[in-house]
């Protein structure tokens, strides 16, 4: 976990393109903008670069989900006011339009500050955290020092407004959607933080800057590939994907069930800025699972590093998380509330602290020929025995047929 | 363990993800208009009227209007008036015609009855089903002259259908021409013996007409 | 007085006030959680990174949350609006200047009220965590043990509550 120098001119402006491009940008204005422009400068590319690859992603799932499901997404939207159809892009673009000419409905008694608010305060937590990811080498909006602690307290924070949201439509089933998926983003808070104490064991330090650095080289030296990394990801993996209502955990907006749950009384661009919401929040998990786990912007091997902004790496591996989630997606029927909630509370939060005291044993034999061996058979060992003593302790019987033999 | 039917579930989704897009067997859609829909032969749509002469479709059509079908048409779609003359059918023998055959397109559903019961080979169920038009009036009406198909597409749309009623038309062909000739043959026997008769009966000087077989 | 500091300062007694004078329930609830940013901020704001995170994080997170569910689970439903005035006002303003006399006794009369520069970097977690670790071990160990006991008390609860059935 050495710190890469940048030596030849080569490696620093491919890596640095960005940055230098930012700061000429800067330059020319006169002093007194230069700080708001650079502010700016730092903030809306994210917000425009995640916008966009929100509407990608709505594209990528529905042709993802289609492809695994025997039939072809969305094919026939191309260009708009053209006739080419081009793979159905156009698609995105005309879902929002639809979003935004739907008409708005809130309804009668709703309270309705709430209501007007409760999208618009769900979206703020959810770009606030891609301020602390870092997406490049010095590209990073903000450096903060407690970094993963900033991420959490925002993700944190999402939970009121989804409240809010089920409480001020005035309607009981949305109430009642709203605290069952207030419950179940309580319930993974807790495997999604300790599964990152490993990570901030090993590298000494909350600020997510320092993280990705200490994971620098090649692709072995990545967190991932160490055996509390693989469990902590995985743990972390399914953590996200509970916080972030995707399947096979969107009981709060399962949609042949509940119909949306707490956003039912939400039509129009309501719902769009929910949506977007969620999928922002899904990058971001993804993108702090990259930078904990997967090593960041950092390229797989050590001499490919110059040759590629430290972006392009990092799209590239979120490009691969979010196929994962998709995939996941397609595969797995939706888990029922008690069975989430089990799932979460007797065997992911045993696993994870199991995974801490692993990732101290790895610091403690320092050789990961002995590190290897005890870390993952603690952890294995572990798996089995829990995940065989819940599976007995439900007490299923083979089922037996009184007529059919 | 744990999380071996998860690792399971997810192969078969990538398996069928990869699959689409190189066998026929994991991406069965057809993409509609561009391509032609996927028809099985015994397919029900909207009825056709069967004609066996392209030559004059209209004076050849199987039916002999014995509404039969308009009796069993469940919602009653099907309206006959009998013609006044008749012509002969495909064996010969004088048949009445239908002189209007309409049938509604909003109402008939398709069910086939009137094509199972028709005793004549006449009426059949096409399996096109682009028939919808914008009227909302008199071109719902579907007449004679829209009704009437030649053999031939009755042939290319039901083959195996086709083929044997085809098969026992000619049959049918076949035995009324042979009876025909073995009538001619009975009637110029009957006409030979008769004169025969008459010749035998018509000299009768003959005293002793000993019963001996040959009369 | 910094600008950005005296808004935030009266943006936070503003939302405490609100969170005392509204007339919903629920809307009390989430003007209290706007204080707690409030104080969040301020604690950003002079520096102390940790725990601004960590106010976020427990009060916004957790408390503002059990205060909601305790609202709806206790509260049978249809709330009817307070009257503004108490007819027993007078009894509450007495208390209230009390409080407020102590604590701007206690305020004005100590050493921390005059404007200070911000000597040395601000604390950063390491430092708090070895502080954690080092000096005050106690504190933590006890809390530790509070936080257990808590635990164990809501297992029970939810025990005895699911056997009732």
């Amino acid at each position: 976990m050495s710190q890469l120098t940048l030596t030849t001119p080569i490696l620093a402006t491919a890596d640095q393109i960005l940055v230098n491009f930012k700061q000429s940008l800067v330059g020319l204005l006169p002093e007194i903008l230069q700080t708001p422009a650079a502010v700016m400068l730092s903030i809306i590319p994210i917000m425009i670069c995640f916008a966009t690859l929100f509407a990608l992603a709505t594209w990528l799932e529905r042709k993802g989900l289609g492809r695994i499901q025997n039939r072809i997404g969305p094919n026939r939207v191309g260009l708009p006011f053209t006739k080419t159809r081009l793979y159905g892009l156009g698609q995105p673009i005309a879902d929002g339009i639809k979003m935004l000419i739907k008409e708005d409905i809130v309804p009668r008694n709703a309270d309705k500050f709430l209501h007007f608010m409760a999208p618009v305060a769900l979206l703020i937590p959810a770009f606030l955290a891609f301020a602390v990811i870092p997406y490049g080498e010095g590209i990073v909006p903000i450096d903060l020092d407690a970094g993963l602690l900033f991420f959490f307290a925002i993700g944190a924070s999402t939970e009121l407004v989804i409240f809010c949201a089920g409480w001020a439509s005035r309607n009981k089933y949305a109430l009642l959607g709203a605290m069952r998926a207030i419950a179940q983003m309580i319930s993974y808070e807790l495997p999604l933080i300790i599964s990152t104490f490993s990570v901030i064991m090993a590298v000494g330090s909350l600020s997510l800057v320092s993280i990705v650095n200490a994971q620098s080289g090649n692709f072995w030296d990545w967190h991932v590939f160490t055996p509390w990394g693989l469990a902590g990801f995985i743990l972390f993996f399914i953590a996200s994907l509970a916080e972030a209502n995707r399947s096979p955990f969107d009981i709060p907006e399962g949609e042949s069930e509940i119909i949306a749950g707490h956003l039912i009384e939400y039509s129009g661009f309501k719902y769009a800025l929910f949506f977007m919401a969620e999928y922002l929040g899904m990058f971001a998990m993804n993108g702090l699972s990259i930078a904990l786990f997967l090593g960041g912007y950092h390229a797989p091997f050590a001499f490919l590093e110059g040759w590629l902004p430290g972006p392009v790496w990092f799209l590239a591996k979120l490009l691969v998380l979010i196929a994962l989630f998709i995939w996941i997606r397609g595969t797995m029927p939706r888990l029922r509330m008690d069975q989430l909630m089990n799932f979460a509370w007797k065997f992911m939060l045993p696993m994870s602290l199991v995974v801490v005291v692993a990732a101290g044993l790895w610091k403690f034999l320092a050789n990961p020929v002995f590190g290897w061996p005890v870390c993952g058979g603690l952890i294995l060992g572990v798996h089995l025995l829990l995940s065989r003593s819940l599976f007995d302790a439900r007490g299923w019987q083979k089922r037996t047929y009184r007529f059919a033999d | 363990m744990l999380g071996s039917g998860l690792a399971k579930g997810l192969k078969e989704t990538a398996r069928n993800f990869f699959g689409s897009y190189v066998s026929k067997e994991r991406l069965p859609t057809i993409e509609y208009p561009e391509e032609p829909a996927v028809i099985k032969e015994n397919t029900r749509q909207f009825p056709i009227l069967v004609f066996d002469d392209s030559d004059d479709p209209m004076k050849t059509l199987r039916c002999v209007s014995c509404q039969i079908c308009e009796k069993e048409c469940p919602p009653k779609c099907i309206y006959i008036v009998k013609s006044k003359d008749k012509k002969p059918d495909f064996v010969g023998k004088p048949q009445l015609y239908p002189a209007v055959f309409d049938i509604d397109l909003s109402v008939c559903m398709s069910c086939g009855i009137c094509a199972e019961v028709c005793p004549f080979e006449a009426i059949f169920m096409d399996n096109n089903f682009e028939i919808a038009n914008t009227d909302r009036f008199d071109a719902l009406l579907v007449k004679k002259e829209q009704l009437a198909r030649p053999n031939s597409y009755l042939q290319k749309i039901s083959p195996t259908l086709a083929a044997t009623i085809d098969e026992r038309r000619a049959d049918v062909v076949v035995k009324a021409e042979e009876k025909k000739k073995a009538d001619e043959a009975k009637a110029k026997a009957a006409a030979e013996e008769k004169a025969a008769k008459a010749k035998t009966e018509g000299t009768p000087t003959t005293p002793a007409s000993t019963p001996d077989a040959g009369s | 007085m910094d600008l950005t500091l005296f808004i935030i300062g009266v943006a936070t007694v503003a939302a405490a006030i609100a969170a005392m004078s509204l007339r919903n329930l629920i809307h009390c609830v989430l003007a209290l959680a706007v204080c707690f940013l409030g104080v969040a901020i301020l604690f950003l704001r002079l520096g102390a990174e940790f725990v601004g995170f960590a106010q976020i994080l427990v009060y916004i997170g957790a408390v503002a949350i059990l205060i909601v569910f305790a609202i709806l689970l206790t509260r049978s439903g249809g709330e009817e609006p307070k009257p503004f005035f108490n007819s027993q006002w007078w009894y509450g303003l007495a208390i209230a200047v009390a409080v407020f006399g102590c604590l701007s006794f206690a305020i004005l009369g100590g050493k921390s009220i005059q404007p200070q520069s911000i000597t040395g970097n601000s604390t950063t977690v390491k430092q708090i965590g070895t502080e954690l670790m080092t000096t005050y071990v106690l504190p933590l160990e006890v809390m530790g043990i509070l936080l257990t006991a808590a635990m164990l008390g809501a297992v029970v609860i939810a025990w005895q509550k699911g056997e009732r059935k």
